[in-house]
């Protein structure tokens, strides 16, 4: 719809007076017209807009802000987190005041009975934060005269600075310490920020996986999808929509069902080693579900569509001249098929590339039923972390991790085809 | 390659290679299906071939499983009324969008894009995170509100494409000859780009029909549906029964793909005549 609004907004009876308007005149009419129409067209949209804006926008961004904000501690040991603002020496433990209050807290947590939830988040980022604080609690004095060395006496860690700086850190309302978590990193009390230890170092090997698998599938997908799109794109339309519907149905074919075909082909006594057995490949049969060729199978056989879908659109675009062209002109067909249509469907290849890439990167359920635990991938343990650990601050920081680098593919991809143009079949 | 000269022996080859890695990716692509549909039918126990002898008792344990039966109304249930949400809410759009061009078009475009682009383990959490204070967790309306908003943007973006390709002349005659906005809309727009819309809602039941990661997240045991059930399923000891389901939903999957594919033909049929 490119043809001018005046021609279809401003209701001008032929012959009218109007004819006679100044130019200035029809100018404002031509613009009221044309605001009309923009306020017409955005109050179309605008119900659909709200309504993403308030159950899906919102909450994603709700769900960002969690990942940085940290109140957890602050709700239950309220004193303690408030005194942590005079712990200057950050070389030294605090002085007999944040004792104090940390001892105040103690108690006052123990008779709400919201030990739990400090003992928690202490053990986020201390080992055995949780009988530290239990441990503590329960061996806690009715009245001291001095605190530092009563809490030091039942617990020596408490005259650790490292302690201290988790209990700053986790005072809130604002921490860097799940993101920081979430890249194996930690903040020291000096405000350094360090490699963290072995032990809780485990998310950088989490993203290279979801990365490795990624690309994997990736260059799978484009190795096996390439043939298939270039036949298609090639053969006579009669033959080509027949052979279309066998990529498509799998595409439609639901996710779930498909997974649950690949666990029963693959699994020991599965058709597919029952066929390599017969044909002699294998002598026993192999394992292929719960490891990673499992999840590599699978995960090919349910993003292929997406790359040869974009590679068929392009390569459709190519016309067979420029080929002949190149073999008149004396190069062989290899050649010809190096040089000139190769290059041709490279934007093909980088939509579909680039769009089963970032597919990948967030895929849960496959991983989660054909794969082992060590085949799990990000979405996993944002999953994990929110339902089964409750950890919801790490779970949101894995969260702006993957949607980070999700929308940076995005824009990328948008550049090169536009989300809108994305071919649904 | 309808090239009439002569095949050099290279040629041969490669054509040769081609036919032969197509063939066996598209083996490839179909062998789950073509796997699974036999093994529902099978009288044994057990998921191997080969088959022990036809039965339908794994279809009649579907028919009379409370558990599955439930999720199957689930799964028709949530997906007909988000269907039915998601396909007003972005025709609307759409008819917007290709109306006007406004400033920040783009950005409106993004949000009305977005849940097509961010993972969906991402879009469940947050959900979650919002549906749980809100009473919607376990509930049919937060299930139903998540999977309208998961399926506008299919919905969106395949009726503004149809929407490309309307003549605006035939809304301007409209109007010139007296009917206002809502009529021509009824009477004129809807029924030219009908098979748009319903393309777009079948995409859209599709997307609600076959999610399982919000309904891991935000739903109660009783709004279980179908792919959920499967889930639970495949990851606790995989029975017959779920060949059985697997088969009607592959079923479901070829009536929408048929369906789509008609509509499609119609459509270029029909802008073949103008």
């Amino acid at each position: 719809m490119t043809v001018p609004a005046s021609a279809s907004a401003v209701p001008a009876p032929a012959g009218s007076a109007q004819h006679n308007d100044s130019p200035a005149a029809l100018k404002q009419k031509l613009r009221r017209a044309e605001r009309v129409r923009k306020l017409r067209a955005m109050g179309l949209i605008a119900p659909l807009f709200f309504f993403l804006l308030i159950t899906f926008v919102v909450p994603i961004l709700d769900m960002m802000r969690r990942s940085v904000h940290d109140t957890e501690l602050s709700t239950v040991w309220p004193t303690v987190t408030a005194a942590m603002d005079s712990w200057k020496d950050r070389g030294n433990v605090p002085d007999e005041a944040v004792f104090a209050a940390l001892a105040k807290d103690l108690r006052a947590a123990g008779e709400t009975k919201t030990l739990a939830v400090a003992a928690r988040r202490l053990n986020y980022a201390v080992d055995n934060g949780r009988s530290l604080v239990f441990g503590t609690a329960r061996r806690l004095p009715v009245d001291a005269t001095n605190w530092k060395e009563t809490l030091i006496g039942i617990e020596p860690r408490w005259g650790q600075v490292a302690t201290w700086n988790a209990i700053n850190q986790a005072s809130g309302p604002l921490t860097t310490f799940y993101l920081l978590a979430a890249l194996d990193r930690e903040k020291l009390a000096d405000g350094s920020i360090v490699k963290a230890p072995e032990q809780s170092s485990i998310y950088v090997d989490i993203l290279e996986r979801t990365f490795t698998v990624s690309l994997s599938v990736t260059l799978l997908c484009l190795v096996l999808g390439f043939p298939v799109a270039y036949l298609l794109a090639t053969l006579p339309a009669k033959h080509a929509n027949i052979l279309m519907i066998l990529v498509l149905l799998p595409f439609w074919t639901s996710l779930l069902v498909r997974t649950a075909a690949w666990v029963v082909l693959l699994q020991e006594q599965g058709l597919v080693n029952e066929l390599l057995l017969a044909l002699g490949i294998i002598e026993k049969p192999i394992r292929m579900i719960y490891n990673r060729i499992g999840v590599y199978i699978a995960m090919t056989h349910i993003l292929l569509p997406f790359m040869i879908l974009p590679l068929y659109s392009v390569m459709k675009g190519i016309k067979p001249h420029f080929m002949r062209a190149a073999t008149s002109l004396g190069a062989t067909p290899t050649e010809a098929f190096v040089r000139v249509y190769l290059p041709m469907t490279l934007p093909g290849i980088g939509a579909g590339a680039l769009l089963t890439f970032i597919l990948a990167l967030g895929y849960y359920i496959t991983p989660a039923l054909v794969g082992g635990a060590a085949d799990q991938m990000i979405s996993f343990f944002i999953a994990f972390y929110t339902s089964d650990t409750v950890n919801w601050g790490m779970a949101s920081a894995l969260g702006a991790v993957l949607l980070v680098a999700t929308l940076v593919l995005y824009s990328l991809y948008n550049r090169l085809v536009g989300i809108s143009n994305m071919r649904l079949g | 390659m309808a090239s009439t000269h002569n095949r050099t022996l290279q040629e041969k080859v490669w054509i040769g290679v081609l036919y032969g890695l197509s063939a066996a990716v598209l083996v490839f692509l179909m062998a789950p299906i073509f796997a699974i549909v036999p093994l529902s039918f099978n009288s044994g126990q057990f998921l191997t071939y080969p088959l022990e002898g036809f039965s339908l008792r794994w279809y009649q344990e579907f028919l009379n499983s409370d558990a599955w039966m439930r999720a199957l109304k689930n799964s028709f249930f949530v997906g007909i009324i988000s269907t039915l949400l998601s396909t007003s809410l972005g025709t609307l759009a759409s008819l917007g969008l290709t109306r006007a061009d406004f400033r920040g078009k783009s950005i409106v475009m993004a949000v009305l894009l977005s849940p097509m682009i961010v993972p969906m383990v991402i879009t469940a959490v947050g959900f979650y995170f919002f549906f749980a204070p809100l009473g919607l967790t376990a509930n049919y309306t937060g299930l139903i509100l998540a999977h309208t908003a998961l399926a506008t943007p299919f919905v969106v973006i395949t009726v503004s494409a149809t929407l490309q390709g309307f003549d605006g002349n035939l809304a301007r005659a409209s109007s010139s000859l007296g009917a206002d906005p809502v009529t021509t809309f009824f009477r004129v727009v809807l029924p030219l780009i009908a098979p748009g819309v319903f393309s777009g809602a079948l995409f859209a039941f599709a997307t609600s029909f076959d999610e399982v990661v919000v309904v891991l997240m935000v739903a109660g045991p009783e709004q279980r549906t179908l792919p959920r059930e499967m889930f639970s399923g495949i990851r606790e000891n995989i029975s017959p029964t779920i060949t059985a389901v697997a088969t009607v939903m592959i079923l479901v999957s070829v009536v929408m793909l048929a369906t789509l594919e008609l509509l499609r033909r119609r459509n270029e049929r029909m802008r073949g005549i103008r």
